[in-house]
């Protein structure tokens, strides 16, 4: 299989996708002629045109809309987000304007958007820039969230985001850009709403997406050479939809839980799920659900300090240690 | 008072020419016939009453929420609805009854859904503020003061990415030119050369700010100027003028993909909603000085009599159609059933009210 980065993955699924429909558009700050500010786009304009590539002002709030708005006439636009943080002045288009207005018209508009771009602190960018709003996008009936933590998935999700008629919010990492892993050559599209096992196990359940899959794979080989402790590490890879019932499989056969999530903890992603498990597989926990989050403070700009207000390797096999305690 | 609320007395004389007839003359207005000028006062005519209707339905607890009414703006929504072509799109704010009945959207299912009905144009799930018909051209209906600037713009987007010749006209109060969304919208529609026509529908009152107390600079439409946009002003109390005025500009945001704003001119005898006591802001004088001398209804019933096209009967029939029209609007929508907890959860998603074609997998809802 070849073996693709994260960012190869993504531009290779918006090539496809591109290919494929004629309307879908690429849009957002610098996705053209500068080739993507982590250049995603890298190619693109020069393969499609200005018509399909399109820079944008920095002007989320009206580039977003245009794009709402474009997609009730049946464009698929592609936004890119320079970062997920700032969509926070664009949040009326996002949770007012995209996730309501199927439902506030009865049923008879359409808004399939995807909006895409890096959601993740642990780059030394300050509170401002590292906010991780999966949590607060799935709060909101009517959207999808998408999280990958690989290659395969990054671009197996997105194709299948920009197929859907709903709007889904296509949340990357700019630490994993870089990474690489094996993609098929043949077209994937990997449904949303399955949750992958990515490392069986018997002793602990590890519930977790995005990079802090890594981090929780990466805990997971030292557990289980100088512990001795078999952890099955499960990634949700979306959000909404959930795929619960991976989880509670996993759970029935191993016990223990611990969510791992790059999640400030108070009515986190983690907190719905531990809710839905202990609701759900109350008769299968040996113990209480664990959890690891970012530690509750905004993104801290010190870079050794950061490493440690995130789930990390380190942290994760200490919280893990504790959940099979 | 406010900045524009100047009696009409002390105009210039250029409006008050364009209140007695000029534009009656423009080149879109001169090839109407008869029959048409007489379906342009219908229209005004049937949306003051459905307005007048609905006001009796709040006031009998029908309605919940709010209700901004329309009437006295009836002028605005008819002259530029009545120029749209099949390509050409339109979407407005919450005071959207007028806009809704401009485009043709059926008087029942707009009752209907102010009752909270499941016959309602949105099932009940939208209310006063959020009618669509995307059948129509018509998409919405929206409650957040200028967030619908970005979505008309993304219309006119897609119109243009599709080659389509029509233009859409992006409807907004007054009280909505300060909103960041909306200048960065002007600013997109100026730089991609978007046929989209921004229209404010100034009434003079940002619910109980004047216009003076709230923008700053010399007038609304103005501020294009800073995005090399065009713009134009227009006495928005006749429709003839409302006509001649935005065909211009839908003109060559159709064939030159130039964007514009147009500040229309307007006013409400009501307050902002039916909540507002509209006791503290203005004076019951100046409501009275616009009925009696700016009333969009009046003034083209009185040119369309000059003309010979209307009658004392024709008018008279007129008015009771439009009467029995919304109380039949009521009387379905009181009849109608309303939704069951069943249908909270529908249209929600594409997928969920289409299972058989659903892709994706797990919980797309939570308890």
């Amino acid at each position: 299989m070849p073996v693709l980065t994260y960012r190869e993955a993504i531009r290779a699924a918006l090539t496809e996708e591109l290919t494929r429909d004629e309307n879908v558009v690429l849009m957002g700050e610098e996705v053209a002629q500068f080739h993507g500010a982590y250049k995603v786009s890298e190619g693109l304009l020069e393969k499609f045109g200005p018509d399909r590539i399109v820079d944008t002002p920095i002007s989320e709030a009206g580039f977003i809309g245009m794009g709402v708005g474009a997609s009730m006439l049946g464009i698929r636009p592609v936004m890119e987000l320079m970062f997920w943080s700032f969509s926070s002045v664009a949040f009326d288009q996002i949770l007012n304007n995209a996730a309501n207005v199927r439902y506030m018209s009865g049923g008879l508009i359409n808004c399939p958007i995807v909006i895409r771009g890096p959601a993740n602190g642990g780059t030394n960018v300050g509170a401002t820039h590292s906010h991780t709003p999966e949590n607060v996008l799935a709060n909101h009936p009517g959207v999808k969230v998408i999280v990958p933590s690989t290659a395969r998935d990054a671009k197996g999700l997105l194709k299948a985001a920009i197929r859907d008629n709903d709007p889904c919010f296509f949340l990357e990492n700019t630490l994993l850009y870089g990474e690489k892993g094996e993609v098929p050559e043949t077209e994937e599209v990997i449904p949303l709403g399955v949750a992958d096992v990515k490392r069986e196990g018997t002793d602990l359940t590890i519930v977790t997406y995005g990079r802090c899959v890594l981090h929780s794979l990466a805990a997971a080989e030292i557990l289980e050479k100088e512990h001795d402790i078999s952890v099955e590490v499960v990634d949700l890879r979306t959000i909404r939809p959930l795929d619960i019932d991976t989880v509670l499989a996993s759970v029935k056969k191993t016990h223990r839980v611990l969510i791992v999530e790059e999640q400030k903890p108070f009515a986190s992603v983690g907190s719905q799920l531990a809710y839905m498990i202990q609701r759900e597989a109350f008769d299968e926990l040996d113990g209480p659900i664990h959890r690891l989050a970012t530690i509750d403070a905004p993104a801290i700009y010190s870079p050794p300090v950061e490493i440690e207000q995130l789930p990390n390797p380190q942290r994760v096999l200490k919280a893990a240690l504790a959940a099979v305690a | 008072m406010s900045k524009k609320a100047v009696p009409i007395a002390d105009q210039k004389d250029e409006a008050k020419v364009a209140c007695t007839g000029k534009s009656s003359t423009a080149p879109i207005n001169a090839k109407l016939s008869k029959e048409e000028k007489i379906e342009l006062h219908r229209k005004m005519v049937r949306i003051r009453r459905f307005e007048e209707r609905s006001l009796r339905a709040y006031q009998a607890k029908k309605i919940g929420g709010f209700l901004h009414l329309y009437i006295g703006q009836e002028a605005v929504a008819v002259g530029c609805c009545s120029l749209m072509g099949s390509d050409d799109h339109i979407i407005t704010a919450y005071r959207d009854h007028g806009h809704a009945m401009a485009v043709g959207m059926d008087t029942k299912a707009l009752m209907a859904e102010v009752y909270g009905k499941i016959t309602g144009c949105s099932k009940g799930k939208g209310g006063s503020m959020h009618y669509f018909a995307p059948s129509l051209n018509y998409w919405g209906g929206h409650g957040i003061v200028g967030g619908q600037i970005p979505l008309g713009t993304g219309l006119a987007y897609a119109l243009k990415y599709k080659k389509l010749k029509g233009a859409a006209m992006a409807f907004m109060g007054d009280g909505a030119v300060n909103q960041g969304a909306v200048h960065e919208a002007y600013n997109l529609a100026a730089l991609w050369n978007l046929p989209v026509i921004f229209v404010i529908e100034n009434n003079g009152y940002s619910m109980g700010t004047s216009q003076e107390r709230s923008s700053a600079g010399p007038g609304l439409a103005q501020r294009a100027e800073a995005y090399g946009m065009n713009w134009g002003t227009c006495f928005g109390h006749d429709v003839y003028e409302v006509r001649a005025t935005m065909d211009k500009f839908l003109t060559l945001a159709r064939e030159k993909h130039q964007p514009a704003v147009v500040e229309i001119d307007t006013y409400r005898y009501r307050g902002h909603s039916v909540a507002d006591p509209d006791k503290t802001y203005r004076t019951r004088e100046e409501i009275e000085e616009y009925r009696r001398t700016k009333d969009p209804i009046q003034l083209f019933q009185q040119a369309l009599l000059d003309e010979g096209v209307l009658n004392d009967a024709i008018i008279e029939q007129i008015d009771s159609e439009a009467k029995a029209e919304a109380e039949l609007a009521a009387d379905f929508a009181e009849a109608s059933p309303f939704p069951t907890p069943d249908d909270i959860q529908k249209d929600v998603y594409w997928e969920t009210d289409n299972p058989d074609k659903r892709t994706s997998k797990g919980r797309l809802f939570f308890d």
